[in-house]
Order: C-alpha cells, then structure tokens, then sequence
C-alpha cells in the first residue's frame, strides 16, 4: 500500500495533477471552456520547473491532436485535454491515432456539442467519437478523474491504444471535493518508465507510420485494430487490480451499487451516477430492491458482463445524457439492449434522456425514474423512451 | 448537527462568493471533514448577482446535483436582497447570516424574512476595510458563520487559516495578519 494525501481539488485540477505526476513528454493542447483549466494549470507546472514537458500552445484542437500524434509516433509518452467542440475538431485526427495504435492520454471534460451553443455538460461529445478506436473510461467524481488518469497511461501503453478519460463538465470539472492524492514517488512508480516498442526515432529499428493502405491490407490492420480493443479489455482489468493493490481504490469496467438482490435498476454514467446512489440508499430503506449499474469503460463496451449482470433484474432504466439522433433512444440503451439480445434475455428495458445542455438532474428526477420502473417490473405500461426534465 | 449541511453563498460577480466557498471546503476538509465546494456557472459579469455552494459532511458525499434547500444561506453583499429572493428554499430553522450594519430585527423587517428563518448579521464590509484595508467580507465572513452555525471548531479554522494564508502570502505579514484578525472579529461580533 501506498501513502496518500487527502486534499481539496477540483475535477480540472486533479487530472492537473494527474498530468504533473505522469510528467509526459509532451502536452500539446488548445483551451476550451470547461476543460481549459487542465492544461493551464498544466502549463504553469511546465513554466515551475516542476515536470520536464515540452508543451506545445497550437492554434486547434485539429492541431493539438496532430501534435501529439507525432509526438507519440516518435515515441514520446503524450498527453492532451479538451471539450466539446474542441473533441469534435480533433475528430479526424482521433481515428488516425487510434489506427496507428498510438497510446495518447486525452482528459475530456464532457460538454454539449453546437448547436445551439452551449457551455454545460452532456456526454454528447464522448459520444460523437465512440466509434474512434479510443477507449472510452467515464468518472463519476474527482477522486475518480484523477485514479482513472493515472490508470489511463497504463491501459494506452499496454494496450498500444489511445485513451480518453471523461468527467462531467462544471459538476466535477468546476465542483471541489475531498480526494486522497498518491505521493509523485508512487505515480512514477505506478506507471513506470514508457518504452515504446517501435517508434520513429528509433535509428537502429526504422519504421513507416501512416503508409498507404488500399484493397491489399487496410482490412487486416482493421481487424487487428478491432481485435485490441477487445484485449484492452483484459489490459483495463489488470491495470486496475494493480492500483487496486497499492491504493485500496478497485475499479472494474462498471460499478455495481447494491445489486445483490436488485429487483430494479438504473444504469447511469458519470457523476450522475453519485447522485443516484442516494436515491438507491433511500429506496432500500424502505425495502424496494433497488439498483444501481455505473458503467465505467463505454469503449470498449463490457457487453458480456453487464448482460450477466442484468440478468436477474424484472426492469433496467438506461439514463443517456446524449442522444443518438437514431429516432429511437439514447447511445447507452442501445448497446445495453444488444448486449441483452445477444444473451437471449427479453427484459422490460426503460430509457431517459436525461440533462442535454446541463439541464439539473435531481434526486427526485430519479426517483420518478425509479417510480416507473417499479411500476413497469409490475407489468403497468409505461413510455420506453422518456425525456426527463424537458419542457413539451 | 445534521449528517450534511448544505451552504449557498450570495454575492456579486468580482466579490468573492467562490473563493468564500473554496475556503470554506478546504478549512473543512482540514478538519475531517467531507466537502464539495461549487459555483454556479452562468452569464457571471463583474457586479451581477452570483451564487456558491458548499455541502459538509461526516461522511462521503455523493450527490451530485445543486443545492435546493441549503440549511445556511450567507449574503456578502445586502443590496442584492432587494431583487434577489435569498430565503428560497432554505429549510425550515435554517440560518440567514448577512453581512450588514443592521441588527438582525431589522433585517427580518426591512426584508419580510419568514419567521422560521434564524438572522445572524454583521458588518464584515467594515471590518474588512479595517483590519485588511479594503472591502472583502468573504474572509471574516468564514468567522461569522463559524460562529452562528458551530459548523467547524473556531480555533482549528483559525490555525488552518493562519498555515494557508502564510504559504499564499509569503512576503506579506500584514495581509496575513489582517485577514485573520479579521475573521477573529467577525466572530466575534456577529449578532443572532
């Protein structure tokens, strides 16, 4: 076991931290409100002396993201922040460095996407790039944000994948809570020296990176792309019972809240996720056998093991703080309900968009949805795709 | 006291209400406590009327959505009261603590506070001018409330105060001096 600090931080600056601890080589990065604290306070860690980056102030996230992959092709351990429109402008560049299996850490503080412009939180910005090739790790709370992050660097290096890691926009990216912070000792070990095994500046190894790949190969690269991203899976798993080992701290690729005996339960992301566990505290009180699921990993998608874990369950309410503009339900839902299918479980599955544009999720909001599922367990008809907390 | 406190601090953009609800979090967490400290974000001008918020627990604090009925309600700056309903959603026998040169009688009069709500007042503005030689009542605003709620033990948030202020204002004893002498007073002085 490690010592740790307990100290105030907010969710910007404990993935600062994270980033000061890690120390990469290179940060390259463009600001963007929420997540412009991040490499600001990164940057005045950079100007102290305190880590040995070289940053990189470009003119767009387009650029910054390009950076960092030249960065992390020539071999350097990189890292990088932003939000919203600023993920959406690196979007292009996020599929190339997933493709070349570049192992970036990118701390995303989730935001609306225009338009209409908008400064608060949903996840539709993660979500606009969950087919990347990017794993996708979501945090619930600042403590998390800042676990996650040192996890992240781990995970990408390992698993030879880029990684973002996400908190919910001015909720935790602005919000101050208690956290326990490992000493800059500790990090360096956690994560250890990086060593790329081929990378461009290697003399006596010389490589292509981003050759042309037409009819003869793209496919292959593609399945093999495909196939790591299933492995990340396992990567994620062993990263964590490590951390789990020095902090006391576990993490899985999803969080089960009371779910020994759940009848009901809600699936939810991020830091909505915390507020559910109070209602599901409150309802047990009362005897209702409420659940909770937090998916933490979005990408890649713990198919299997949430099926198993819905299993037993008579009703699950999907919350979506993003919509798929698919004409029927949220991003979540969908997955939750092939990986369902898949197992041949026929369940009542409720969905909730929920918070588009920061609108306030409160526990009562939860409690309603609660309430219908209580009633759908019941066999009472209810709406399977619901708008929580919009005016129609 | 109740396992959670909820705090919501009123104030006008450029006067401190989040650094008031930063500070606060932290003098907590010095003291064991679990802290969430937030602003709430909107159009936030110089001079508009803005908001902050504090949870303080004994426990993990999960909940992750504003504060709707606070259980203290603390304003630093009483020309907001005209327009700004402050008292909404307190709960019942929750503490108003305004930083005004009025007593607390007057307040609940001048503002038609309800009855169930306990008044605190005192003139932070004053003794900020006086003690730190400009007008920041957020500081012995912490002293104040101290005071009116028992939230934290006053000698712990003072010697935590004093460790902070001394690393942020290395070369200036005097700041150190005066914001603390200030935060003593207000303690001091608050009326309930």
């Amino acid at each position: 076991m490690v010592n740790s600090n307990i100290v105030a931080r907010t969710g910007n600056e404990a993935m600062a931290e994270a980033m000061r601890q890690i120390n990469p080589d290179v940060v390259a990065a463009y600001p963007i409100t929420p997540a412009t604290e991040v490499v600001q306070i990164f940057a005045s860690y950079v100007a102290d002396g305190l880590v040995d980056t070289e940053f990189v102030p470009v003119e767009s996230e387009h650029s910054a993201m390009s950076a960092c992959i030249g960065s992390a092709a020539a071999g350097g351990r990189t890292m990088t922040g932003t939000s919203s429109q600023g993920l959406a402008l690196m979007a292009e560049m996020l599929y190339i460095a997933a493709g070349l299996r570049l192992p970036i850490v990118l701390a995303d503080v989730n935001r609306a996407l225009s338009s209409p412009i908008n400064i608060h939180c949903d996840h539709s910005d993660t979500m606009m790039v969950k087919e990347s090739g990017w794993v996708q790790i979501f945090s619930e709370n600042c403590q998390e944000a800042y676990d996650n992050m040192l996890q992240a660097i781990r995970i990408a290096e390992t698993a030879k994948i880029p990684v973002v890691v996400t908190t919910d926009g001015f909720i935790i990216s602005h919000g101050m809570e208690r956290m326990e912070m490992l000493s800059d000792a500790d990090v360096k070990k956690f994560v250890g020296e990086y060593k790329p095994e081929n990378y461009l500046l290697n003399l006596e190894k010389p490589i292509t990176i981003g050759a042309l790949d037409l009819t003869d190969y793209y496919f292959e690269h593609k399945r093999q792309q495909i196939e790591a991203i299933r492995n990340s899976k396992k990567v994620i798993l062993d990263v964590a019972k490590d951390f789990a080992a020095k902090t006391g701290r576990s993490y899985g690729l999803f969080e089960q809240y009371k779910m020994d005996g759940a009848e009901i339960a809600v699936i939810a992301m991020g830091s909505t996720a915390g507020t559910a566990k109070v209602v599901v505290n409150a309802l047990r009180k009362k005897g209702v056998k409420a659940g909770l699921i937090k998916p933490r990993v979005f990408r890649p998608f713990p198919k299997e093991e949430l099926a198993d874990a819905l299993a037993g369950l008579k009703a699950v309410a999907v919350m979506d703080r993003s919509d798929s503009m698919n004409a029927h339900e949220g991003p979540l839902c969908v997955e939750i309900k092939a990986a369902l299918f898949d197992k041949g479980v026929s369940k009542t599955v409720l969905n909730y968009v929920y918070g588009l544009g920061g609108r306030e999720i409160k526990l009562e909001d939860i409690e309603f949805v609660f309430g219908e599922l209580a009633d759908a367990a019941k066999g009472k008809p209810v709406s399977r795709v619901s708008y929580l907390g919009v005016r129609e | 006291m109740k396992e959670m406190t909820e705090i919501r601090w009123h104030g006008r953009g450029g006067q401190g209400a989040k650094t008031a609800a930063l500070l606060l979090a932290d003098a907590a967490l010095a003291s064991g406590k679990y802290i969430q400290a937030f602003p709430e974000y909107g159009p936030e001008r110089m001079g508009a009327p803005v908001t902050s918020f504090d949870r303080i627990s004994s426990g993990p604090i999960s909940l992750h959505s504003g504060v709707i009925n606070p259980d203290v309600v603390i304003v630093l700056d009483p020309t907001l009261m005209d327009s700004v309903d402050v008292t909404e959603g307190m709960s019942s026998g929750g503490t108003l603590l305004v930083n005004i040169e009025r007593s607390p009688e007057e307040v609940k009069k001048i503002f038609n506070i309800p009855a169930e709500v306990r008044i605190c007042t005192v003139d932070a503005s004053k003794i900020s001018k006086e003690t730190i030689g400009r007008e920041i009542p957020n500081t012995p605003m912490l002293g104040a409330l101290v005071k009116a709620t028992g939230i934290l033990d006053f000698k712990d948030m003072i010697e935590d105060m004093k460790k902070k202020l001394e690393k942020k204002f290395k070369s200036k004893p005097e700041v150190v001096e005066g914001n603390l002498k200030a935060i003593e007073r207000a303690y001091k002085e608050v009326k309930s």
